[in-house]
């Protein structure tokens, strides 16, 4: 058996005690599962903890505290857009009007939820330059097949079935190389050029008869406006093939830059990032994609319509057939949905442009600060978000960046993103976002700065971080050698029924 | 780290050591301290046919995963079982007990067209 | 702006510090020709305003409806403490857990999580990266062929029709995608047709995996050791689609065969709210292991030899192996999985059975209110909480009832239209929240729409029913 650390809690397999907790339900008729055949039925119960109420709130207050999050510090995780989750958002989303909804209920019942989804759809349109948006997909990664897909059914429409690769930059997400895998394409790898962006020789190389798809990311992961972003898109249009936009980094640009207006033939939002959903230990989120006019008879179905009397519905089953489909159940992660339409008009359009304008003003601020003392390997203008690099600090100290994440713990911040971008060596990527202070702003930079100080004087003491976090580095090697993925009970579940 | 000087080398870090016409490849110990602690090989079955320098399984570390490439043409006469329990051999061991696949050669001649130890060497000494 | 905490004085000492003037000199890379307008959207809204607008919007939804409604979503009591727990900000507000040394509590609620379903569905790997059932489903489709290296699927038509188009949908690459029809008449009619089964098994490409739910879509129990024997024999997998309160009372997948369980985890204490966010329910055996898509949490130790947790394999996913991913899977679900740990927690062993048992007796009730007012069942075989009823004129008096303040489940016109023998059927459902004075409104209301029906002629009748 393991030992349960002091500040850490025992499972609540562990805390059962047969007998336990009971109350919540009224207690059937004893005879009510005579009608269902033996065969069907289950022979043991599942053994699943019993607990009272009491000890289910210590064990999940207790266990709430070993997490780091936005509401207790800053979270400069880059690519992430960790920003304060405004709690009139959770209100929004849990009023019994929304939050009770059936998701089948006929639309004559559900013109509010419709209306709001209607407007988000309007607002996140007018947002990307984009003719149409769905707000369908679970999550960015969905979005991404969405779009992908959208672009297949197209070029199948066009009778162009022999494109069958999508261009991807090294420095992508790992989700858009795999997203064209999935939807069946091969990818091709685009090497950046010296200066971050797209190498614009290799681009213009690997385009062809073959290629069905470019995925850009704008500004790209290393925070970096694609300066040569026109030039790429006519390439990628002459070539025949269509422009997808990774809109992760939409946070920068809000207001400055209209990916559709530009020319991308379609794009995904992270509502999770740019519009502050809650990231919930990593979900749920979702994935909202908009398109240009090429793309418009593909989108998922249902959307939602408005009629001329101004009621809404949605799309019935094969009123559209180009659609490409669904790609989940019911209409999207409403619940997310609701959350973001709530932040989109508490900041109207002059506040989003101010959000962007400050989450790159802080990106920049911050820069500058931890230049100081790191290696920022793309010192120019950056976006909401930018590199910088330990690779001085471990030539000179043989301290890494995963030692200096980890020692940022005890200094009180979470780390930022690191060995991402895969193109940085020893990287860190650094997103401040627009809601936290000057004050925590250089709180930070000042924690690195003593950091790297550190690992000049005392470089154990960063090898061996964190010291103050409830748990030391783990033995990540025999949990992924000897995986244990489900607990054990000790002995064969008793539980006699308490009737 | 040394290079056992009886071996030869692909450039991305297999090697093998040929008896007859068996061959016994495996993955350097220079590639196994930049993946890491591996966790997991993924092996061919006994049987398959392997082309020269095409890929033939894939050996996982905790977070990085790389493909693994035959150093010759031939076909596959057995694995190392011992792999599938205890991945950390090719650490340990990566010239003995952390061998990966045999190989009935098929194409000896091959063999001009990799690395000796002391052409390997100088690959890993310029990174 | 309402929640930066920038004031002039701020922005003014960051730009200076930067050596500039002005903001818009960092957006100077943004070639001239391609720089936006201003947003065209309406002005920032006060909390107090935007409070009213938001109940406003609520508000013009029904939800005061006796609802028959489930089709894959199911109203159930969640115990208050579910809502309270995942309302904390340590848990909502937090990411993906990356460091493990500032993340223990989500990644050992995420290992309790994999622990209790596992348990539920008696498999032993769960991940909990999954949006719904029906994407949980398309991956588990996916899986089989991964595993198996074939490219054909059969997935029953007793399948959610959502899980099946988002099959095809995920399908359209090349894999190939089949419905096994379903038996028309006698004992076993609206259920999984094993003669077909075994026919398309024999016929045409191998078969990477075989997908039947239950209870199946019109709530009806599958002979699913049967099927997954069927499957295996031809070398296929076995998915089983599961309902997870069901299997308090059902046999679970493992106990009956099934490979791979997926399934929607809305009823384990989340909200229908309109389509989501919910909780895909995967789990495999252990053999799939390196199959399943999405992250895992394991339990290890740290420096210290303390017992800890931490996301393993990752070697699967998208951010490392990139186009070589078993899935684009980014997302973990832990919100909603938590969600389903705190509610088994509370509810426990006994009050889950109680949960399933007491939707069961609620069924049959709702059943004989019906039949007393001359609403058959459709089909003869066994249920468990939702089944299809016989309604002439189906949708029209769907529409209806609404009138009456009942929401009279599902017509299936509107959700299998390829199945004609359903055209004049609604599918319901009951579960612990039913009451009686519920079946009572919906027993009458059908009553009286039937009076209606018989005693107008033809003509009327179709006028009624396209007003």
């Amino acid at each position: 058996m393991t030992v349960v650390g002091e500040k850490l809690q025992p499972t609540l397999f562990e805390r059962s005690r047969p007998g336990r907790g009971d109350g919540k339900i009224p207690h059937p008729p004893k005879d009510t599962l005579d009608r269902i055949p033996a065969s069907a039925r289950r022979e043991t119960p599942p053994a699943l903890p019993e607990l009272n109420e009491p000890e289910v709130v210590r064990h999940y207050v207790n266990l709430s505290h070993l997490n780091y999050a936005i509401d207790t510090g800053f979270y400069p995780l880059g690519s992430c857009t960790m920003k304060f989750n405004p709690k009139l958002n959770e209100w929004a989303a849990r009023l019994p009007g929304f939050a009770s909804l059936h998701p089948l209920a006929p639309d004559e019942v559900a013109q509010g939820t419709l209306q709001l989804l209607w407007e988000l759809e309007g607002a996140l349109a007018e947002i990307s330059g984009m003719r149409a948006v769905t707000l369908q997909p679970a999550a960015g990664a969905q979005g991404e097949l969405t779009g992908i897909l959208m672009i297949r059914a197209c070029h199948r429409s066009r009778g162009e079935s022999e494109r069958d690769e999508v261009l991807v930059p090294d420095s992508s997400h790992g989700t858009n190389p795999a997203t064209a895998s999935m939807a069946g394409y091969r990818t091709i790898t685009i090497p950046s050029a010296a200066d971050g962006g797209v190498d614009l020789d290799a681009f213009r190389a690997a385009l062809g008869p073959k290629t069905a798809a470019v995925m850009i990311t704008n500004p790209s992961t290393l925070g970096l406006f694609e300066k040569r972003i026109g030039e790429l898109l006519d390439l990628v249009h002459e070539a025949g093939a269509l422009a997808y936009m990774d809109g992760a980094n939409l946070n920068a640009i809000l207001g400055r830059f209209k990916p559709g207006e530009a020319g991308f033939d379609v794009m995904h939002f992270n509502v999770h990032k740019t519009f502050s959903t809650p990231h919930g230990g990593g979900g749920p989120g979702a994935g909202p994609v908009g398109v240009g006019e090429t793309l418009l008879p593909f989108l998922p179905t249902p959307r939602v319509l408005r009629a001329d009397d101004g009621t809404f519905r949605l799309e019935r089953p094969d009123e559209r057939p180009t659609s490409i489909g669904r790609l989940r159940s019911f209409v999207g992660n409403t619940g997310v949905l609701v959350r973001a339409y709530t932040y989109i008009r508490a900041h109207g359009g002059s506040g989003l442009h101010q959000v962007s304008d400050d989450a790159v003003l802080a990106a920049n601020y911050l820069r500058k600060r931890v230049g100081e003392a790191y290696d920022i390997p793309f010192d120019r203008a950056c976006k909401h978000e930018f590199v910088a690099s330990a690779t001085g600090i471990r030539k000179r100290t043989g301290v890494r960046t995963l030692d200096i994440a980890k020692r940022l713990i005890d200094k009180g911040f979470h780390p930022p993103t690191i060995y991402f971008p895969l193109t940085v060596d020893e990287g860190m990527l650094i997103e401040p976002t627009e809601t936290e202070s000057v004050e925590t702003l250089d709180a930070f930079a000042d924690a690195l700065i003593e950091i790297a100080r550190e690992a000049e004087s005392d470089p154990e003491l960063v090898t061996t971080a964190p010291h103050t976090a409830p748990v030391g580095r783990l033995d990540e090697a025999t949990a992924a050698r000897q995986p244990n993925l489900r607990w054990r009970p000790m002995a064969g579940a008793e539980m006699p029924c308490p009737d | 780290m040394a290079v056992p000087a009886e071996l030869r080398y692909t450039k991305d870090h297999e090697w093998v050591r040929v008896d007859g016409d068996e061959a016994t490849v495996g993955i350097t110990a220079y590639a196994a301290d930049q993946l890491g602690d591996i966790v997991f090989v993924e092996l061919p079955e006994s049987g398959r046919s392997l082309t020269q320098f095409a890929a033939f399984g894939v050996v996982e570390s905790v977070k990085a995963v790389s493909d693994l490439f035959a150093p010759l043409t031939g076909e596959v006469a057995g694995t190392n079982d011992a792999l599938s329990g205890s991945p950390e051999l090719v650490n340990s061991d990566p010239y003995g007990e952390g061998w990966m696949v045999r190989l009935r050669v098929t194409a000896p001649a091959e063999l001009d067209e990799l690395l000796d130890a002391a052409a390997y060497d100088a690959l890993i000494a310029a990174g | 702006m309402p929640y930066g905490p920038h004031t002039a004085a701020d922005r003014e000492r960051m730009l200076a510090a930067l050596g500039l003037t002005s903001v818009d000199d960092l957006f100077a890379d943004i070639p001239e020709a391609l720089r936006a307008g201003r947003l065209g959207l309406p002005e920032p809204e006060p909390e107090l305003e935007l409070a009213g607008r938001l109940q406003g919007l609520a508000a013009r939804n029904r939800t005061d409806l006796a609802s028959f409604l489930g089709a894959g979503v199911y109203r159930h009591w969640s115990p208050a403490a579910v809502d309270q727990i995942l309302l904390r900000g340590e848990w909502y507000t937090a990411y993906t857990p990356y460091q493990p040394e500032v993340s223990q509590g989500t990644l050992q609620s995420i290992y309790e999580y994999e622990s209790l379903l596992a348990e539920l569905v008696d498999l032993d790997v769960v991940s909990a990266s999954h949006y719904d059932g029906a994407a949980a489903t398309a991956e588990a489709a996916l899986m089989t062929c991964r595993a198996t290296r074939r490219e054909r699927v059969l997935v029953s038509a007793a399948v959610h029709p959502h899980y099946r188009q988002t099959l095809a949908t995920y399908f359209g690459g090349g894999l190939e995608l089949q419905t096994i029809p379903l038996v028309a008449d006698g004992e076993a009619a609206g259920t999984t047709d094993l003669a077909a089964l075994a026919r398309m098994l024999g016929d045409g490409q191998p078969v990477a995996g075989v997908v039947a739910a239950q209870p199946n879509f019109l709530g009806l129990l599958e002979p699913m050791a049967e099927i997954g024997q069927i499957a295996h024999d031809a070398g296929a997998l076995f998915v089983s689609v599961i309902e997870p309160v069901s299997l308090a009372v059902l046999a679970p997948p493992g106990a009956y065969g099934a490979d791979i369980a997926a399934g929607e985890g809305q009823p384990l204490g989340i909200p229908p709210q309109y389509g989501g966010p919910y909780l895909g329910i995967l789990a495999s055996t252990e053999g799939l292991v390196r199959q399943i898509p999405g992250r895992l949490v394991g339990m290890t130790t740290d420096v210290r030899g303390q017992r800890a947790y931490v996301m393993t394999l990752r070697a699967r996913e998208q951010d490392i192996r990139r186009d070589k991913a078993a899935s684009n899977i980014c997302t973990n679900q832990a919100l909603l999985a938590l969600a389903a740990s705190v509610y088994l927690a509370t509810i426990g062993p006994h009050g889950l059975r109680d949960v399933a048992a007491q939707g069961a007796a609620r069924a049959a009730r709702l059943e004989a209110a019906l039949a007393a007012v001359g609403v058959p069942r459709v089909h003869p075989g066994a249920y468990l909480n939702e089944f299809a009823v016989r309604v002439p004129d189906a949708r029209a008096v769907h529409r209806r009832l609404i009138e009456r303040g009942v929401l009279a489940g599902l017509a299936l016109a509107d959700a299998l239209p390829e199945e004609p023998s359903l055209a004049d059927a609604l599918l319901v459902c009951a579960t612990e929240v039913t009451t009686d004075d519920e079946i009572a409104r919906f027993a009458a209301g059908l009553a009286a729409e039937l009076a209606v029906h018989d005693h107008l002629p033809p003509a009327a009748v179709a006028a009624e029913a396209s007003r």
